[in-house]
């Protein structure tokens, strides 16, 4: 895609989600409120969040080929030390952010530098390992700090007025569209500079970028700290839609769930990536609606157990993509509609 | 010493656990080269399989439906492992990426499945007389289940060890182990020692799936993915493709576990395992046995 076209696409369309908390339509079965409800803009927020989230996953596992299955410690660093900065500490949120931002560099930093000595697989269960170690530590609830399982409200008075109240919505709206746009144009740039490129022929071929006299290990890293930071960055957004922290977005399964986005959406394509967080957070959450019809509670056990387990469905939907749909969503509408994608 | 010796012998039956999870992990990845993350749920569908089977005889005397639970939950196990290799792993030979990605979508859709079918709060798991009565050692009293789960991992270890060093399979399985390509060179059909690994280890994981619900005294849909990560560690700390290694690893993970969770805060203990992780993997990549890199 020509950079022209692809203006002229991109642009209009972020003027329209842009302009979208100015819109009163309602489209009927796809949102329950209008577009500028509060509710559905929320929604809309978290896929942006999601999408930009899946991206960043995309940048270690699809372009650096580095199967990580810890990223939710990352996106959980970037909610938790906020939440606990805000809340326990009384921190205004800009010097909240800054602590972030230090941690979600040490951090992977770090947790990197060991699990990058493993490779493949062994490097999955090692990032997984670590992980955990995180998840466990929130669950533990050290000092009365993380709020253990009943997650952490975020405190209102340190907060400032914008991010409050349903009225503000529309504001958490637009961080998380200015974040979408911010990880995807940082992503993009990474993924097209010189060490973009090398990450990509590590992933092809690792053994070759060695002999060429580039060193991939450290290569590695930097894709790996980079994908972390913006992962954290994304955290920051989701727990000022989300108004709170959750420990789930720590657990393996928050991982599980990323892998799933981005191959659903396609990997290694940056806009696949994003559709694929997109969606399947839409789907997450219109499933659990979906679920509660009373076309699916009148349906016999059989039917209706399956069809109301959200994760059920996407975890097939999964299995089948990665079967029969190598490239994900992305990839099936590549081959629909080449001439925009060339 | 009467807590210390209480300590040891829950930490080894939760080493037991682990090993029964990490020994088909360990064998998959040696011979196949799969992170099976399906594992979890060939875990959980195993202790609910059991567990439903006991609960469809509620008339039959209280051994006879414990010996029904532990041997539906092996079958269903193995047979759900053999079918996942079968279906799902076959068709991606040569996709590594491909065939974990298929099981991390299994594990989600069993799990979700499962919690849908039974719902998400733990269910209550009988235990036999004889089990849930104590025995004394070391001068204090220990459930029966401990020893129990000790002794079944046991019997398990040396069975597997029985199959890798007489059988013809285990033979083929060793060889697959240390050079997969050599073993296809000399014409031998590595595909069905694939399929007898997936069975093996998946009825493992659902005699430990069982096994947990009497140690714990409940099963819950979750249990199997938080048990995993920890089978995880034991097969990195054990050296991946060694099932001696993972069984030393297992105990020593899990006696470390306990002691640390008791005589450190909760959580102390599960927090030092990912740190020993991190140590092992500094000092030695390949881990204590170092079968494969």
């Amino acid at each position: 895609m020509n950079a022209r076209r692809r203006a002229g696409v991109l642009v209009p369309a972020l003027v329209v989600l842009a302009a979208l908390p100015a819109m009163g339509i309602t489209i009927p079965g796809v949102f329950d409120g209008a577009l500028n409800a509060p509710g559905t803009l929320n929604l809309l927020g978290l896929c942006f969040v999601f999408g930009a989230l899946a991206l960043t996953y995309d940048l270690v596992f699809g372009y650096a080929g580095l199967l990580s299955f810890g990223h939710a410690l990352y996106f959980a660093t970037g909610v938790y030390v906020t939440a606990v900065a805000v809340t326990r500490w009384h921190w205004s949120l800009p010097a909240a952010i800054g602590l972030t931002a230090i941690v979600s560099l040490v951090l992977p930093l770090v947790l990197g530098a060991i699990c990058l000595r493993m490779r493949d697989i062994p490097f999955a269960m090692v990032t997984l390992a670590f992980a955990q170690a995180g998840s466990i530590l929130v669950l533990q609830n050290p000092l009365g700090l993380t709020g253990g399982e009943e997650g952490l409200a975020l405190g209102g008075d340190a907060l400032p007025a914008f991010a409050v109240g349903v009225a503000n919505t529309r504001n958490l709206y637009w961080i998380a569209l200015a974040l979408l746009i911010v990880v995807y144009a940082v992503a993009s740039r990474a993924v097209n500079s010189p060490p973009g490129r090398v990450w990509q022929a590590i992933r092809e071929n690792e053994r070759r970028v060695n002999v060429l006299g580039l060193n991939p290990y450290t290569y590695k890293l930097g894709a790996f700290v980079l994908s972390a930071f913006l992962a954290s960055a994304t955290g920051v957004v989701y727990l000022l839609l989300q108004g709170g922290a959750n420990p789930q977005v720590t657990t393996a399964d928050f991982t599980l769930a990323l892998l799933v986005m981005v191959v659903l959406g396609g990997v290694g394509t940056l806009w696949g990536a994003v559709l694929g967080g997109v969606v399947y957070e839409y789907l997450d959450f219109r499933l659990v609606a979906l679920s509660n019809t009373n076309a699916i509670q009148a349906l016999p056990d059989v039917l209706r157990v399956p069809l109301s387990e959200p994760l059920f469905l996407l975890g097939v939907l999964f299995i089948v993509l990665v079967l029969f749909v190598p490239g994900g969503l992305g990839g099936a509408l590549t081959r629909g509609l080449p001439r925009i994608s060339s | 010493m009467t807590t210390f010796a209480l300590l040891l012998i829950t930490g080894l039956a939760l080493g037991a656990l682990y090993f029964l999870i990490a020994a088909g992990l360990s064998l998959i990845w040696g011979l196949m080269r799969v992170l099976n993350f399906a594992h979890g749920a060939f875990f959980t569908v195993g202790a609910y399989a059991g567990w439903t089977a006991a609960g469809a005889m509620p008339t039959a005397p209280f051994g006879v439906r414990w010996t029904i639970a532990i041997v539906t939950a092996i079958v269903v196990g193995g047979v759900f492992a053999a079918l996942t290799e079968v279906l799902l792993i076959r068709p991606l030979y040569a996709r590594h990426v491909g065939q974990v990605l298929v099981t991390v979508g299994l594990a989600l859709a069993a799990i979700a499945l499962v919690q849908g079918a039974f719902g998400s709060d733990p269910q209550h798991v009988d235990v036999p007389g004889r089990l849930s009565s104590t025995i004394a050692i070391g001068g204090t009293n220990v459930p029966n289940t401990r020893p129990f789960v000790i002794a079944s991992a046991l019997v398990v270890y040396l069975l597997l060890l029985f199959f890798l060093r007489r059988t013809r399979f285990g033979l083929i399985v060793r060889a697959g182990v240390e050079n997969r390509a050599m073993v296809q060179a000399l014409g031998i059909d590595v595909q069905r020692a694939f399929t007898l690994v997936f069975a093996l280890g998946g009825a493992a994981a659902g005699l430990a799936g069982m096994l947990a619900g009497t140690y714990y005294g409940t099963i819950d849909p979750g249990r199997g993915t938080s048990m995993l990560i920890f089978a995880f560690i034991v097969v990195i700390i054990g050296g991946l493709g060694s099932v001696t290694g993972s069984a030393i690893a297992a105990i020593v993970v899990g006696v470390l576990q306990q002691f640390l969770n008791y005589y450190g805060a909760t959580g102390v203990g599960d927090f030092s395992v990912v740190l020993l992780l991190a140590v092992v993997l500094l000092i030695r990549p390949s881990g204590f046995a170092g079968a494969a890199t």
